[in-house]
């Protein structure tokens, strides 16, 4: 195939991944997307096959490794349960980057293959080019394994931090950055290596500092540089589908970033630093004074709500770690048998990752247009009789509007506090991540149900 | 004076991040979930490059250390392009409307 013709279907396919992407403006036109995106990389993959033109053994190895790889991943996709979508995600990327690692390492031994000159005498702009594909492709491996493990709950989520982390940090990147000049000065496969290596390096400290509840960032962060990683390798390999793609991705984890940054109205810098929470936890448990807290039980909960003519649900991250949504939902139905009306609030930043809550509400066959993002209800508090909030705590904080101490303050919350009475779910009264006492615990409208999100859920819904 | 082929590349890569800004802005925030895994699996279209490493070379010796770094990227290529477009599948199918 010529190459003329064959970049024409390399720009076919980026238009395609395009129109996966646009399909994502609604749940209707989503799937169809999907087979966009699926249609894309099929084209992708037969046209490489095809400018390679290369059937001998090679071939045969090729099909089969792309064999086992796509039943590893099939198998995963079709087991995973949807409460662990935030580590798959994270896997994932890994990959993605290790990926990219492994294309540039063989573009640097093996230059001619990809037309870019020869081992020790490689087009400049092509050395660059691969070399920061490699650089970002390390980082997004090594930091999505590191979020893979916090989120698995293998490594603790609390923020790890040291003294001068920031400093290293700094060093090594500028570190990358010399060192990838130096390469374009003597090609040498040492330096090559070394950057590689060092970068792995930043992909891990870079993350190790960020909270638990910051996952949501570091998860659009990967993903972000997953796509730059593509891009990089996109222009080394002089091909349109992937220049196309990496800045699709790259601009889509940028995004999401920039949303769950404002979900929790820090900057990302802020985030990018770490240890949210970690220092003033102390502090906040000392001065804590004994405040009247109303608790009730299954059964009061039960007769506030079937007794109400509006009810809003506030799932968080408790609700994924209890698998209680598909109680919730049978709650839900019980008390809209009872005509009562029900809704669903979510916030940016709950769970961890971009839009968690939504698919696992879905999972629980909760239709979508029953739930709504925090601009479009957060007027409906007000009006309504119960609100139920399950599994969520710092995004209900109404500390957030009131006291410009707070670590929280000015963060966008649920404006939980405005309804009639206020249903909580929780273990304890423990505070959040941000490690700030929740006011709302407090209030004369709010009964506390202290219990297991899905065993407090199962025994109200006995008691309807 | 002829214009250099990488300007080409970079104007294709500029103005795509201007469309996926856009198009990334009118996604719906319920959907941002399988936007992650869709992205995920578009981008390892990297597998491009994987198979012209692995594919590299005479064709009696292909376990040449360039090509066995292309198998590797084709593996974890595939893992992630078949599970990305399957599992965003999974989650597409769950959303339902209300059923009037």
């Amino acid at each position: 195939m010529s190459a003329n013709l064959s970049a024409i279907f390399y720009l076919i396919s980026g238009i395609l991944f395009i129109l996966a992407l646009r399909g994502l403006s609604s749940p209707e036109t989503s799937r169809q997307g999907n087979y966009f995106g699926i249609a894309g990389m099929t084209i992708s993959i037969i046209v490489t096959f095809l400018s390679v033109g290369n059937f001998g053994s090679g071939f045969v190895y090729v099909l089969i490794f792309l064999l086992i790889g796509g039943s590893l991943g099939a198998f995963i996709a079709f087991r995973i349960p949807m409460t662990a979508m935030p580590e798959l995600v994270a896997g994932f990327h890994s990959l993605v980057g290790l990926a990219a690692v492994f294309v540039a390492i063989s573009a640097f031994l093996k230059p001619e293959a990809f037309n870019l000159g020869f081992l020790g005498n490689i087009k400049l702009a092509s050395l660059i080019e691969m070399s920061l594909g490699a650089a970002i492709g390390a980082i997004t491996f090594s930091g999505s394994i590191v979020a893979f493990l916090k989120l698995r709950g293998i490594m603790s989520g609390a923020p790890i931090t040291f003294k001068g982390q920031h400093l290293i940090n700094l060093i090594l990147g500028i570190t990358i950055l010399f060192l990838i000049y130096y390469l374009c000065k003597v090609q040498s496969s040492n330096i090559f290596w070394s950057i590689v290596l060092i970068s792995f390096l930043v992909g891990v400290l870079l993350i190790i500092p960020i909270g638990g509840a910051d996952m949501p960032v570091v998860i659009s962060m990967l993903n972000s540089y997953s796509g730059w990683a593509a891009a990089g390798i996109g222009f080394t390999l002089e091909n349109t589908a992937l220049i196309i793609t990496g800045a699709l991705v790259g601009s889509s984890g940028a995004i999401l970033s920039y949303i769950m940054c404002k979900g929790m109205n820090r900057s990302f810098f802020n985030v990018i630093l770490g240890g949210w929470g970690a220092t003033d936890q102390t502090s906040n448990s000392q001065n804590k004074e004994q405040k009247p807290v109303k608790s009730g039980n299954a059964d009061d909960a039960a007769f506030l709500m079937k007794n109400a003519s509006s009810v809003i649900i506030v799932p968080g991250y408790g609700m994924a770690v209890a698998q209680a949504q598909h109680a919730l939902r049978e709650m839900v139905d019980a008390l809209k048998k009872n005509g009562v009306k029900v809704t669903y609030a979510i916030h940016p930043v709950a769970g961890r990752m971009p839009g968690h809550m939504n698919v696992l509400l879905a999972e629980a066959n909760v239709p979508y247009d029953e739930v709504f993002e925090l601009e479009e209800i957060n007027n409906d508090f007000a009006n309504c009789d119960v609100a139920y909030v399950i599994g969520a705590n710092d995004v209900t904080n109404p500390v957030a509007k009131t006291d410009p101490q707070s670590p929280i303050y000015g963060m966008p919350i649920l404006d939980v506090e405005k309804s009639k009475s206020v249903l909580f779910v929780k273990r304890s009264l423990s505070p959040g991540y941000a490690g700030i006492d929740n006011d709302l615990f407090y209030r004369e409208n709010t009964l506390m149900l202290f219990a297991d999100a899905k065993k407090m859920t199962e025994d109200i819904i006995k008691n309807l | 004076m002829e214009i250099d082929p990488f300007i080409f590349r970079l104007s294709i890569f500029i103005l795509s991040i201007f469309v996926g800004y856009y198009v990334v802005w009118s996604v719906t925030p319920s959907l941002h979930t399988p936007l992650m895994s869709v992205t995920n699996a578009i981008s390892s279209v990297i597998i491009v490059g994987a198979i012209i490493a692995a594919l590299a070379g005479s064709s009696e010796n292909i376990f040449e250390k360039s090509n066995i770094f292309g198998f590797l990227a084709i593996i974890l290529a595939a893992v992630n392009i078949f599970g990305g477009f399957l599992v965003t599948q999974r989650m597409l199918q769950m959303y339902k409307k209300k059923k009037k």
